[in-house]
């Protein structure tokens, strides 16, 4: 086990102000149960899982309530024990309509029996393990939610050599994974085991941002004494440090391919977030129901580090953080950059709500877009090469053909383009709206292909 | 509690924002020209104000009044009009007439920059273009110079060459420019104290702004240096060649426009390419084309020239100097 | 020659005139043996078709559409602009006997404008229905009705959709049928019916009836009122939802005056109708 600084950093990147320190030093706090759950069936990338329950039905702690509706989808569970109040259609922390089940708690909060098992995880067969991450609902719990166990299973041919442990959290404002790393190092730690064994990865990297030298010195004690070719990363502190493919950058120097996956390079990435719900999911035998939510922003009374149930409305954590003040202009679900920002707080955080921001009209006002200057602080800004500025004259234009000649699908809408633009140009919703138009178009054109050539 | 959403906004990610605008970079800018601007009225006297004052108020009311006549939102807001009339009025001899100074803004606003579209669209440096237009309109009136008069105080017409024309014009005529370094130290050049235009001429006032420019990240430094070296580097070899009638690099860096061209025009953001490889390659071009113009050309000076040639192969530039996309092997070749 | 050389402007003269005199010989040969012949019954049908090139038909623009009139003998029918005299003129010219469907309008199925359908939150961002609905929508309380960014609006070829207070309207008299509007509506909310149908319910919200009243005047509560009138015969529920069928004919004007919530209307989609 050794520590050691990351020898190469992506190019690109921003470094805007990271507003950390509000929450970095408050402990993890467990929010008391709420009333009331709005468990969405579509936490995750993929198809939406299909519900397994329906209104009058009583479910226990843990009691799945969906199952996966295809190979990339999740199982859901009933984050506490109550009666089904409806399944329907609703407004998510996604921004979308989806279903959604909503669960009155019964305040008794019983959870359902395990399965007992033979042996622990060091002999169980790693299929077993796999499975057990799958029932359990896993999903990437840094932002994506990427469904865990298709990524533990990769097709024939490839191999993981090195499993990338991500405790960058470079999105301003979020501690949530300082925090878990401060606090629960040990528990990290073994779920990073649990995936090294399933994935029979050489080599371990846990990645942590510079900025948070506590985090480093809680992980370094828990890794101590680990054989084998296992190290921490430090890394510079520049945002998206934290994003899979440029992670994968700073720890191998490999760039995984225009259009492939970390597994191309031989490599996976999994949130120090994903390696404690594994942990449980193994360990103690419980499914994904809960996870820590940075609750912070400058519109909120009292910033928080709040373990909370998945499903929990963003009104109960908010009144747990003292309510919102009279200069509330936006909610986000997680950080600054990424997040989604949400026109009602009755909807329930999801698997990736790693934050939930509440923001003043100082620090978000109101932007009037103005025509691109040229001045190439996006180009420069840009972590994935692109030219922001012309893509996004391109998209005003309509001109799908030049955006997908200037390669718009590799862009990862990080928002460092649009953090820096000086005319405030809506760099990532025109990116945004490209990359849906260009796929449309690609496909249209493959199903023209296949009209044209009859088999 | 503001627990009514209706103030609440909805806006694509990101939520956050460098605070940086338009208008920052343009008062800034102007910010920075303030020291030159300060050199030329120790040096020209009132004449550098009543030109910068007639600029850029003809600037900011043409860009009005067009803006008003397209029908389009006012744009002065954005101050870039102010940058234009500035720039152009520091590349006017301080004698210049008032109303060819009206000339030139109304055709830098007009023409150069909002039948182009307005800010963001231009192709050519609107104070350049407009500086160029009463060069070829009215050559005599561009190319008498007065001379600097915090020696001598208030001049009566007392004219006399910019140091590069006086050693054009007389090694055109076949003899060697009389008591040119004696008139001509580094130390008067660096300070401004010599003929030129008006806001040129100042060295030290000149890169104070460009140190500010640098320190707000209005410009890199990837123009101004690849300015710099090249002439730099091709005075250097014309003087080896043929020490005589070259000038030493020293005269070529600081006695022309170039350090007014290479900080404040050739960086001027609208014009230039966006890579950072590509503004190398445009300073570069700027220098070679400045240098040859200076060699070979029928004027003295070639920097406004040169940079407006160069913002014509801009798209061209920003076409062959696009970064390595991320996952791509290497880079392809442009269509 | 010596009156040549001894005059410049003559000599100018001829050499100008000679360069355009050859240059006009070389393009004027050069159009003689690349010419490409081209069946002069497709100019015929072409300048039959309207000539809005809006692709209706599944062709890249009027002339294609005749180009393959004529060379794949496809249906004379298809041009939807045209309507029933430009069908028939190009059936006669081809000899053949074309069926007639009935001209085809789009419906926005949507009534609630800005003073009758809530707004809960501000928009910041770029003016295009699918941009906004990707980030969730561009504040309009209702997640299902019409966002009145105007997506629909630009594409339409002949201005027949326009922004009434935050709201999309179509205007049938100019709905030329091309349906190109169809598509953009990223909440689908267009619709293209026969324009003998006038009677429209103009509600898509799948919302239950009392999440319905609490942020708009004029959407479908799933009263069921409308689809008892017609014994379910053209009108159905779905989803909280009464849906026209615009298969069957609903003539019974009774459905509009039971309405409570007045989101079913009467709207002629014919030309002399809604002139």
């Amino acid at each position: 086990m050794k520590t050691l600084r990351a020898l190469f950093t992506p190019r690109g990147g921003i470094h805007p102000r990271y507003f950390k320190e509000p929450s970095a030093g408050l402990a993890i706090e467990t929010l008391p149960l709420p009333k009331l759950f709005l468990v969405s069936l579509s936490q995750h990338l993929g198809a939406p899982s299909r519900p397994l329950v329906k209104k009058g039905d009583l479910v226990l702690r843990g009691q799945p309530i969906a199952e996966p509706a295809g190979y990339v989808s999740a199982w859901v569970h009933a984050p506490t024990s109550g009666v089904v109040k409806s399944v329907d259609s609703r407004l998510t922390a996604n921004g979308q309509l989806a279903g959604v089940v909503t669960i009155e708690a019964d305040g008794l909060d019983k959870a359902v029996e395990s399965d007992p098992v033979n042996g622990d995880w060091t002999t169980r067969p790693v299929r077993e393990l796999v499975d057990e991450v799958l029932k359990a609902g896993i999903v990437g719990m840094g932002g994506a939610g990427f469904p865990t166990q298709v990524k533990l299973l990769p097709p024939p041919g490839k191999t993981i050599q090195t499993l990338i442990v991500n405790g960058a959290e470079c999105e301003p404002y979020l501690t949530a994974d300082h925090r878990l790393m401060l606090e629960q190092a040990d528990r990290i730690w073994q779920g990073v085991l649990i995936l090294k064994r399933i994935l029979g990865a050489g080599q371990v990297r846990v990645v942590i941002e510079d900025n948070k030298p506590d985090a480093v010195a809680a992980m370094e004690q828990a890794m101590k004494g680990t054989d084998g070719d296992v190290e921490l990363v430090i890394v510079k502190t520049k945002y998206p440090q934290g994003a899979e493919k440029q992670l994968i950058y700073s720890v191998t120097r490999r760039e995984v391919p225009s259009g492939g996956l970390p597994m191309d390079v031989g490599a996976l990435v999994e949130n120090v977030g994903t390696a404690a719900a594994i942990q449980a999911a193994i360990v103690d035998r419980r499914p994904l129901t809960e996870r820590v939510v940075s609750v912070s922003g400058d519109a909120l009374r009292t910033p928080r580090n709040v373990l909370a149930r998945i499903g929990t409305p963003f009104s109960d954590l908010i009144a747990f953080c003292g309510g919102l003040t009279e200069a509330t202009a936006k909610i986000l679900n997680g950080g600054p950059m990424m997040g989604i920002a949400q026109s009602s707080i009755t909807v329930g955080i999801n698997k990736t709500t790693s934050g939930l921001l509440a923001l003043s009209q100082a620090r978000v006002p109101l932007f009037t877009s103005m025509p691109c200057i040229s001045c190439g602080r996006c180009v420069t800004a840009c972590p994935s090469g692109l030219l922001p500025c012309t893509l996004s004259e391109n998209m005003e234009a309509e001109n799908l053909e030049a955006a997908e000649d200037l390669n718009i699908l590799d862009c990862i809408e990080c928002g460092a383009c649009a953090f820096e633009c000086p005319s405030h140009r809506p760099l990532v919703q025109h990116m945004r709206q490209g990359k849906t138009k260009v796929m449309q178009r690609r496909k249209q054109r493959e199903a023209e292909a296949k009209k044209a050539t009859p088999t | 509690m503001s627990e009514n959403p209706s103030t609440w906004v909805i806006s694509p990610s990101p939520h956050a924002h460098s605070g940086d605008s338009v208008q920052r970079i343009m008062l800034t800018v102007i910010l920075a020209l303030m020291p030159a601007l300060a050199a030329s009225v120790l040096f020209f006297g009132l004449d550098s104000l009543r030109l910068t004052a007639t600029c850029v108020v003809t600037c900011i009311l043409a860009e009005a009044a067009v803006r008003r006549l397209m029908k389009r939102d006012s744009g002065i807001a954005d101050l870039s009009a102010v940058v234009t009339g500035l720039l152009l009025a520091f590349n006017l001899p301080p004698t210049l007439p008032t109303w060819m100074a009206v000339v030139g803004s109304l055709f830098a606003i007009v023409i150069a920059k909002q039948l182009y579209g307005g800010i963001g669209y231009n192709l050519f440096n609107p104070a350049l273009v407009g500086r160029c237009v009463l060069l070829v309109s009215f050559p005599v009136a561009m190319t008498t110079w007065a001379t600097p008069h915090y020696f001598t105080g208030p001049m009566d017409a007392v004219t006399m060459a910019t140091p590069l024309g006086a050693w054009k014009t007389a090694w055109a005529s076949g003899q060697a420019p009389a008591g040119f370094f004696d008139l001509f130290t580094t130390t008067s050049l660096l300070l401004g104290n010599r003929p030129g235009c008006l806001g040129e001429t100042s060295v030290i006032a000149l890169v104070l702004g460009g140190v500010i420019l640098l320190w707000r990240r209005c410009i890199t430094w990837h123009i101004p240096l690849a300015y710099f070296g090249t002439v730099a580097v091709m005075a250097f070899g014309f003087h080896k060649l043929d020490p005589v009638h070259n000038l030493p690099p020293v005269y070529h860096l600081l006695s022309g426009g170039l350090f007014l061209g290479a900080i404040f025009m050739a960086t001027d953001m609208v014009t230039t390419p966006v890579t950072r490889s590509g503004m190398f390659i445009f300073g570069a071009g700027c220098g070679l084309i400045t240098m040859l113009i200076r060699k070979w050309g029928g004027y003295p000076e070639g920097v406004s020239f040169a940079i407006l040639i160069m913002n014509s192969l801009t798209p061209l530039i920003n076409r062959f100097t696009r970064p390595r996309v991320f996952g791509h092997v290497r880079k392809e070749t442009p269509a | 020659m010596d009156l040549l050389t001894g005059n410049p402007i003559l000599l100018q003269t001829v050499i100008i005139g000679g360069t355009g005199l050859i240059c006009a010989a070389i393009l004027a040969i050069a159009a003689r043996f690349l010419h490409v012949h081209e069946d002069p019954r497709i100019e015929a049908v072409t300048a039959l078709l309207p000539g809005v090139n809006c692709g209706a038909c599944g062709y890249a623009g009027c002339s294609d559409y005749a180009k393959h009139i004529i060379l794949d003998a496809l249906p004379v029918n298809l041009c939807s602009p045209g309507g029933e005299a430009t069908v028939r003129k190009i059936a006669a010219f081809m000899g053949v006997t074309a069926t007639l469907t009935e001209r085809q309008v789009a419906v926005i199925l949507c009534k609630g404008d800005d003073a009758l359908a809530t707004r809960t939150t501000l928009y910041n961002g770029i003016a295009d229905c699918g941009a906004a609905q990707q980030i969730g929508g561009n504040g309009k309380a209702c997640r299902y009705g019409c966002m009145g960014l105007g997506s629909c609006a630009r594409i339409c070829p002949v201005g027949a959709i326009e922004l009434v207070n935050g709201l999309a309207v179509v205007h049938p008299d100019l709905c030329i049928s091309c349906g190109r509007c169809v598509g953009t509506c990223p909440r689908r909310l267009i619709k293209m019916v026969p324009e003998s149908r006038f009677i429209h319910i103009l509600c898509s919200s799948q919302d239950a009836g009392p999440d319905v009243r609490k942020i708009c005047k004029v959407g479908c509560i799933a009263c069921t009122l409308c689809a008892k009138v017609v014994n379910g015969v053209g009108i159905t529920m779905r989803n909280n939802l009464a849906v026209m069928d615009y298969s069957v004919p609903v003539t019974n004007e009774e459905t509009i005056t039971k309405c409570p919530q007045l989101t079913i209307v009467k709207r002629s989609g014919t030309k002399e109708g809604a002139a």
